[in-house]
Parts: structure tokens; C-alpha cells; sequence
């Protein structure tokens, strides 16, 4: 065999193996995929959105419960989340852009976002949930807006540095001060961009699950109150699947099948705001 | 007047900016405080001792360290091959017309909510696992399955962008050389974006260490160290989940506030050498 002849049939292989595990790779998602459509689909039903929690046994046990709660938890989460990101990243892009102390709320705020999500909940259980003797959905919100800071930040920081400085420039040069600067142009200029970070990132809290296992904890009634446990989708489906019974277990896929196409319809959302701007310039 | 808006905006974005790094201060701070009785009660025995007994206010965290780390041990070599086979896949060997389709769909996967990757490991992994092994199922095998299936989108598709840095002349030459695709990717891609390559991995090790959800459904929560992989066990995750909200004393509470300060610490680490040794940060452009 020719040292040619050798090469050709090593890269065949490798080439082989590498087809062959992106077809395992992906076989394995598509399967979860698959899973989680024909259950949901299957699961789905008028009543999950009209019925609340059931004790088990009973067929007409619903979600409203879980889907109301986990609207009021990321609802308010992104209300302070969205705000506070924003407001950072724009001074860490317009204020400071090449600081040293910049640099270093760059590095933690990346850190952050991969952090381990039950560690926050830890965190807010001991400041929130302890105090206060109980569960609550105020504490779920904090451990979610917590999660969403630094997500929205970066993106926010990333998306202002793409304006051109010339734009500011014009601006400063008709006499605008700052703030108006920042607001009337800057933030016009990266609108897209902002808008995809704060969709990505409400995304990544509406599926987090662990930071409210002992923050929001559950409640398997309908609860508007913030003050009081509250349901949410991811610990409501935890709970069901967990559980012995089959219809609880089918609700769990009803919830996951919900949440799932939430989020990613978010993600996809998130991506056209980006491809459109792309295209615009 | 609009001088004062001025003022009050910047200051209003500095304060809130700064306000991060006291936040991950507080957390640090807030979660050793109540770790403090604790560490005072068993000091490095806790990370020593493999005895876990509420009932006996005895904790030792071995059990769920080691299950932390098997855990993740196996999801990595599982998940690193089919994560590297998929970006060399989607870099040099997919159609032009797939590279966007198939890209994007293991984006979206990398997005799907942890606990829907436990509930498909829980209702059918486990169940093959308990035919193939026997036993219940629920184990330490199955964790780092499902664990590894679940970072396996996020992995691959940082694996890729690591790779894709590589620029096209570099390729082209090598290829105008008479090099087969596999010479290129091993002497030409790998050795470019070796660094980039190694902090992907890293980033998702980080990633894994922390992951509760996709394991909590299929470990057990067992604190007994067993080689036997087939057995049910647990992780430091695992275990905040399970506990957290049940535990009745204070010396409980307080072991496992230092099993979260413990888990912050060690992901806080692997994450920083990820980002700071291996991928320096670039700009989305």
C-alpha cells in the first residue's frame, strides 16, 4: 500500500467515525425531541388550561395553576432583570468602556452565567426564604432575576459596541447631552441586538428549575399572591413526573411540551431580530 | 437641569454595573456565613467523611463529591468524542446546504430546559439501563448518560465555533496541498484552535459539575460510595435539590450550605481557567 493509498483510507475512516457520532449526536436528540412532541401532543387538552392542580386519580386535573405562576415569576423577574442588565451594560459600553474595573464585571458577569443555577437558590434561600419564614414567590423572582443580570449585560454591552461611534459623534455634535445620546441614538442603533439578548435570556429563567425548588417551591392551587409559595411549570413538572401516578406523569409532559416550545420559539424569535439586522446593513 | 439628568444617568448605570460585583460578593459572603457552623462542627472531615446521617447529625460529603465527580467523569468522555465528531462533522464534512440547518437545530437543543432531559432519562433511559444491567435503573450510569446527552449540544456547538476560527486560507493551502480532510483538521484546524477547542470542553465540564435537573431524576440520591456503577448514588446537586427543602436542623441547613459554597468554589474555578487560560473573550461581530 502506497503512503497516498494509506492517507485516503485513514481520512475514509475518520471521516466515517465523525459522520457516524454526529448521527449518534443527533439521533440521541431528535429522540428526546420525539419524546417530548408526541407526549406533550398527546397530553395537551382544553382542560390543562383551564383546571387547576388535582390530587391524583382525578382526570381533570389541569396547569392553569402552574402556567399563571410561572408567567408571575419570570413576569416579574424580567421587570427588574431587563432594566437593571440593561442600565449595567450601558455603562460598562458607554461609560467605561476599557476600564480595568469594566473589564473585571465583564469576566464575572461571564462566570456567572454558567454558574450552577442551585447555588443561587441557596443564596436566596438563606436571605429571602429564612428571614421570612416561608416560600414565596418573591423569592423565586429574585433567584430568577439574579440568573437573568449578567445574561443581558453582556449581550447588552456587546450590542451597544456595535454602534458606530460616528452616530454618537453627530449627536454630541448637535449639542445633546449623554443620557439623551445614549437613549435617543445608542439604544436606537442596537435596538435588535438588545431585543435578542433579553429574549435569550428570558428564555434561559423561564427553564430554570433548580434555583426554585426552595425558593417558590410549589403550590398546587392557582396563587396570585408573591408573598405566598407558588407554582411554576419546571418544579410543577419535576413534582408530576416524579410522581407514582399517571396522569400526574402526563401533565408532566403537558407542562414540558408548553415550556418547551417556549422557549424555543423565544430562541428562534431571538435569532430573527439578529438575521434581520444582519441584513440591513 | 439636563446637566442633573446627566448625572443622575450615569450614575444610576455605574451603580447598578458595580452593583454586580457586590452582588457575587454577597453570595460568596452570605453563602460561607451560614456554612460557618459547619465547617466549625466538622472542618476538613466534611470533605473526608462518608457517613451522610441526618438522624445522627453526622454529614460527610464524600459520597456526594465523588458522585459529583464520576458523574461528570462520564458524561465528559462520552459527550467529548461525539462532540468533537459532530464539529468536525458540521465544519469540514456537511453539505453547505446542512451546516446552517443541522447548527442551528443543535442550538436549539443546547436551549431545551435541563428538566425536560431528565424527564426523557427518567421515562426512558432508565428503563433500558435497568434491562441491560438490572437493578433499579436509577444510577450512577444512567446520571452520566443522561448528563453527557444533555451537554453534548452546548459542547458541540462551542467545539465548532472554536474550530471555525480557523481561517479559510489556512484550510484552502493545506487542501491546494494535496491534504485529505482529516489532514487538515489534525494539522491544521486542531493545532489552530487547540486552545479554543480544550476551553469548550472546560466551559462545559463547568457547566456539567452544576447541573441539577437532567441528574436529579435519575441518581437516586443515595449517600453510599460504590464502584459499582449500576448502583443508585448521589451529587452535590443532587443532594441540594433532594434536601434543601426538608432539612430540620441547624447544623443540617449549615452542611448544606457548605456543599453549595463548595460547589460555587470549584465551578467558579473551572469556569474562570475555561475563560481566562483557554478562550479569551472575543466580541460578537
Amino acid at each position: 500500500m502506497t503512503h497516498t493509498q494509506k492517507r485516503i483510507i485513514i481520512n475514509e475512516i475518520v471521516m466515517a467515525l465523525s459522520t457516524l457520532s454526529a448521527l449518534i449526536g443527533m439521533g440521541f436528540l431528535f429522540w428526546i425531541l420525539s419524546v417530548l412532541i408526541i407526549n406533550g401532543i398527546d397530553a395537551l387538552s382544553m382542560s390543562i388550561f383551564l383546571n387547576e392542580g388535582a390530587p391524583p386519580g382525578n382526570s381533570d386535573g389541569g396547569l392553569k395553576h402552574a402556567l399563571i405562576g410561572q408567567l408571575y415569576l419570570v413576569g416579574y423577574a424580567s421587570f427588574f432583570g431587563i432594566p437593571l442588565g440593561v442600565l449595567a451594560g450601558t455603562y460598562l459600553s458607554e461609560y467605561s468602556q476599557k476600564s480595568k474595573v469594566a473589564e473585571i464585571i465583564r469576566d464575572i458577569s461571564d462566570i456567572m452565567m454558567s454558574a450552577p443555577s442551585i447555588v443561587i437558590g441557596a443564596f436566596v434561600y438563606a436571605i429571602v426564604v429564612a428571614p421570612s419564614g416561608h416560600f414565596s414567590g418573591w423569592a423565586g423572582t429574585i433567584a430568577l432575576s439574579i440568573i437573568m443580570l449578567p445574561i443581558i449585560l453582556r449581550t447588552t454591552d456587546d450590542m451597544l459596541q456595535l454602534v458606530p461611534s460616528t452616530l454618537r459623534e453627530a449627536a454630541f455634535a448637535l449639542g445633546a447631552p449623554k443620557y439623551k445620546v445614549i437613549i435617543q441614538v445608542v439604544y436606537r442603533g442596537a435596538k435588535a441586538g438588545i431585543l435578542t439578548g433579553i429574549l435569550l435570556g428570558v428564555a434561559r429563567v423561564a427553564g430554570e428549575t433548580a434555583p426554585l425548588l426552595f425558593t417558590s417551591f410549589n403550590d398546587n392551587f392557582l396563587n396570585t399572591d408573591m408573598s405566598q409559595p407558588m407554582a411554576s411549570l419546571t418544579v410543577t413538572m419535576y413534582n408530576y413526573a416524579t410522581s407514582p401516578y399517571e396522569d400526574w406523569q402526563q401533565l408532566g409532559w403537558a407542562a414540558a411540551f408548553i415550556l418547551s416550545m417556549f422557549i424555543l420559539t423565544l430562541n428562534i424569535l431571538g435569532r430573527l431580530f439578529l438575521l434581520k439586522k444582519r441584513g440591513k446593513r | 437641569m439636563s446637566i442633573f439628568i446627566d448625572k443622575l444617568f450615569a450614575n444610576t448605570t455605574r451603580f447598578i454595573a458595580f452593583g454586580i460585583l457586590l452582588l457575587v460578593a454577597w453570595i460568596f459572603s452570605v453563602l460561607f456565613e451560614h456554612s460557618l457552623e459547619s465547617i466549625k462542627a466538622f472542618g476538613f472531615l466534611f470533605i473526608t467523611e462518608d457517613k451522610w446521617a441526618p438522624n445522627l447529625e453526622k454529614f460527610g460529603a464524600l459520597p456526594a463529591i465523588y458522585g459529583s465527580v464520576i458523574s461528570t467523569f462520564l458524561a465528559m468522555i462520552l459527550a467529548v468524542p461525539l462532540a468533537i465528531g459532530i464539529a468536525i462533522f458540521l465544519s469540514e464534512i456537511a453539505h453547505a446546504k446542512l451546516k446552517g440547518p443541522i447548527g442551528v437545530s443543535i442550538e436549539l437543543l443546547a436551549a431545551i430546559p435541563s428538566v425536560v432531559y431528565g424527564m426523557w432519562g427518567l421515562f426512558y433511559f432508565v428503563p433500558i439501563i435497568r434491562d441491560i444491567f438490572g437493578g433499579v435503573g436509577i444510577s450512577m450510569l444512567s446520571a452520566g448518560i443522561v448528563l453527557s446527552v444533555m451537554i453534548l449540544p452546548f459542547m458541540a456547538a462551542i467545539t465548532r465555533d472554536a474550530m471555525n476560527t480557523t481561517p479559510d486560507i489556512l484550510k484552502e493551502s493545506a487542501y491546494a496541498l494535496g491534504g485529505t480532510k482529516w489532514d487538515v483538521v489534525k494539522d491544521i484546524i486542531i493545532p489552530y484552535a487547540k486552545a479554543g477547542i480544550i476551553g469548550s470542553f472546560i466551559l462545559a465540564l463547568g457547566r456539567a459539575i452544576g447541573e441539577t435537573m437532567a441528574v436529579t431524576f435519575v441518581m437516586g440520591n443515595v449517600h453510599k460510595i460504590s464502584t459499582d456503577l449500576t448502583q443508585p448514588a448521589t451529587s452535590i446537586p443532587v443532594t441540594l435539590a433532594n434536601e434543601f427543602a426538608e432539612a430540620d436542623s441547624a447544623l443540617y441547613y449549615s452542611s448544606l450550605f457548605e456543599l453549595s459554597l463548595l460547589l460555587l468554589v470549584v465551578s467558579f474555578t473551572i469556569i474562570s481557567v475555561a475563560k481566562f487560560y483557554f478562550l479569551r473573550r472575543k466580541r460578537v461581530i
